[in-house]
């Protein structure tokens, strides 16, 4: 029982430690908050200025507000869980995160958290456009099992990025080309800006294994009922997540070992400009 | 005896690099290359409350053993075991145990402030918030960056940041620390700062244990209870610094410093119980520093003669006992300066 604890409080602490460094950054460079959240809002933007120039059905603005939360999201697993290990490899902290203690994985919590935290900043920014300025058509009566959705879909989100960080690593310089190479084609496949029924059934299963497509897909019937065209039912969507999520950390369990054993064989993993 | 550090017959080999194709030998693409042996079979024991150091020239295997002993690499055949614990088997357990610091890097996030720094590095190893905060202060006072607690990493000289990463390594209060290097790339006084406080952390710690490694002789005999001068994979002797002056005979080191050096060398070189003979101009000088290895003290009067009949008058001459330096030369066969 004591072991138990004595874990608990290290990874906590570890995870903790790690979050902070994510928490305080947003505070620390105001720069950050034009790059990360003005500007992107500004994409959002657009696709809701489009719609509105085509005379399109309301409810697309309302896809593109919702698109325009969870790409905060997806930046932040992309560009700040996926490619940080290789970052943290190149200032030299690889190589403490595996001599520490803790478990890798205390630390990936607290990137997660830390992420969510910041990126939540541009993504409420975001979201309150929308509701308040743009007067986006978003019904609430289904808010907390919206709610719900949300909090699963970045746990999924986040899961797929631990699993991410540990091949990102095995990349090494390549990580930044890798990095865009999933960040374009996953704002199609996710249908980030429309609703993904219209990539086809067989594009969206082929997709479906996003937790973006699937959590943007259940919130947006959500919020607007008959008018998100969903593709597949909520409890479906919804049982989907939470396997993906409890898939993806499994994944990343055993790919973040496969990459530590591989790392003390080969001896090279930690050293940078490798 | 329960040793800090034990290792049995530890080996480690690195497949060679494959974008060359050749071995550490520089056989070509062909033969089957072999395997580069950074370790060939060390048998080590350091004692708790020790001071031990690993004293090599580049590509010993001083850093290789370093991360075997620390987890960071599997050694290829042999046993290593550090605070009692199996550093394979039982890797997790020791990481509780065990601190890392490797001299000449710098760690953290420059948006953090170096007070945050330390206290993030002490969450990671589970000291609680305040007696992080505490440890934090005291190692900055140490490293003499308090008045820079508050400052971002991102605005530190490279030195601070260096010192900084030497305080990280005590802020877990570790059991055994192992430093690469310390005080590589500092400058004089931070080196004897970072060297003091090792030996004070020591000091107010008696069952703590320091593993260093370094290439330089200073520090070594300086700062060691015991060295380990290790070569090519090799630990080729174990002693106190004084003990290691004992193990090889190497006579009392000579330096004339003379402006005439036209055939002095071929003079001094005939004299019986001269050794070593080496010349150092000195061009800013104008002088040229004959160093050379008497095999006993009484020898100096011949040297003293030969000037003399030459009517040479010395610059400068300075006699002494044999130094870790000579040791090294005596053991390895070649100077730790050779191989920069």
């Amino acid at each position: 029982m004591k072991r138990l604890r004595d874990w608990l409080v290290l990874n906590g602490r570890a995870a903790g430690g790690r979050a902070y460094v994510r928490i305080i950054g947003a505070t620390r460079e105001p720069s950050w908050i034009l790059s990360d959240t003005i500007l992107p809002i500004l994409g959002m933007l657009a696709y809701v200025y489009i719609y509105r120039g085509l005379g399109a059905p309301r409810a697309y603005e309302t896809f593109a507000v919702l698109g325009g939360l969870m790409l905060a999201y997806w930046i932040s697993v992309l560009w700040s869980m996926a490619a940080q290990f290789y970052w943290e490899k190149q200032m030299g902290n690889l190589e403490f995160y595996f001599t520490a203690p803790c478990s890798r994985f205390a630390i990936l919590t607290g990137m997660a958290v830390g992420g969510m935290i910041w990126a939540s900043t541009r993504a409420v920014v975001g979201f309150g456009l929308g509701i308040f300025v743009l007067h986006v058509p978003m019904d609430f009566s289904r808010a907390p099992e919206a709610a719900g959705i949300f909090l699963l879909t970045l746990v999924a989100l986040y899961a797929l990025g631990m699993w991410l960080s540990s091949l990102f690593l095995l990349y090494g310089r390549e990580v930044w080309h890798l990095a865009n190479a999933f960040q374009e084609p996953v704002y199609l496949a996710s249908g980030l800006y429309f609703p993904v029924r219209a990539l086809g059934p067989w594009a969206f299963l082929a997709f479906g294994v996003l937790p973006l497509s699937l959590g943007l897909d259940a919130m947006r019937q959500l919020f607007l009922g008959k008018l998100a065209s969903g593709f597949l039912p909520i409890g479906l969507e919804t049982v989907l997540l939470a396997i993906s999520g409890v898939v993806f950390i499994a994944i990343a369990a055993i790919s973040w070992r496969v990459l530590e054993e591989r790392s003390k064989r080969e001896g090279k993993l930690t050293l940078r400009w490798q | 005896m329960e040793w800090a550090v034990e290792t049995k017959a530890l080996r480690r080999e690195f497949a060679p690099s494959r974008q060359t194709g050749k071995n550490a030998t520089g056989e070509a693409r062909g033969a089957r290359p072999a395997p580069v042996v950074a370790l060939a079979g060390v048998d080590l024991t350091i004692r708790k409350g020790e001071l031990y150091g690993l004293l090599g020239p580049n590509g010993a295997g001083k850093t290789t053993l370093l991360k075997i002993l620390t987890t960071l690499l599997y050694p290829t055949t042999g046993e290593a075991r550090v605070a009692g614990l199996d550093v394979v088997r039982q890797a997790v357990d020791l990481r509780r145990r065990i601190a890392l610091v490797s001299g000449g890097e710098y760690s953290g996030y420059g948006i953090l402030t170096t007070r945050e720094t330390l206290w993030m590095f002490g969450q990671f190893y589970g000291v609680p918030n305040k007696e992080a905060r505490r440890r934090a202060d005291e190692l900055l006072e140490i490293v003499g960056l308090s008045d820079m607690a508050g400052a971002r990493i991102n605005r530190l000289s490279t030195g601070q940041r260096q010192r900084l990463n030497f305080a990280r390594g005590f802020v877990s209060d570790p059991e055994i620390i192992f430093l690469d290097e310390p005080t590589l790339g500092l400058d004089v006084n931070a080196a004897r700062e970072v060297r003091r406080y090792v030996r004070r952390w020591l000091a107010a710690r008696d069952t703590r244990t320091v593993v260093l490694t370094t290439h330089y002789l200073l520090e070594a005999d300086e700062l060691c209870d015991r060295v380990s001068i290790i070569d090519r994979g090799r630990i080729l002797a174990t002693d106190s610094p004084m003990g290691l002056r004992g193990h090889v005979r190497t006579g009392r080191r000579v330096v004339v410093e003379v402006s005439q050096a036209d055939g002095l060398g071929e003079a001094l070189g005939a004299l019986a119980g001269v050794t070593n003979l080496r010349a150092s101009p000195q061009p800013e000088k104008n002088t040229t520093q004959w160093h050379f290895t008497l095999e006993q003290g009484s020898h100096i009067a011949q040297v003293l003669e030969l000037l003399s009949r030459r009517g040479v008058i010395p610059v400068n001459l300075t006699t002494h006992d044999s130094s870790l330096e000579d040791v090294f030369v005596a053991i390895v066969g070649r100077a730790l300066e050779d191989e920069a």
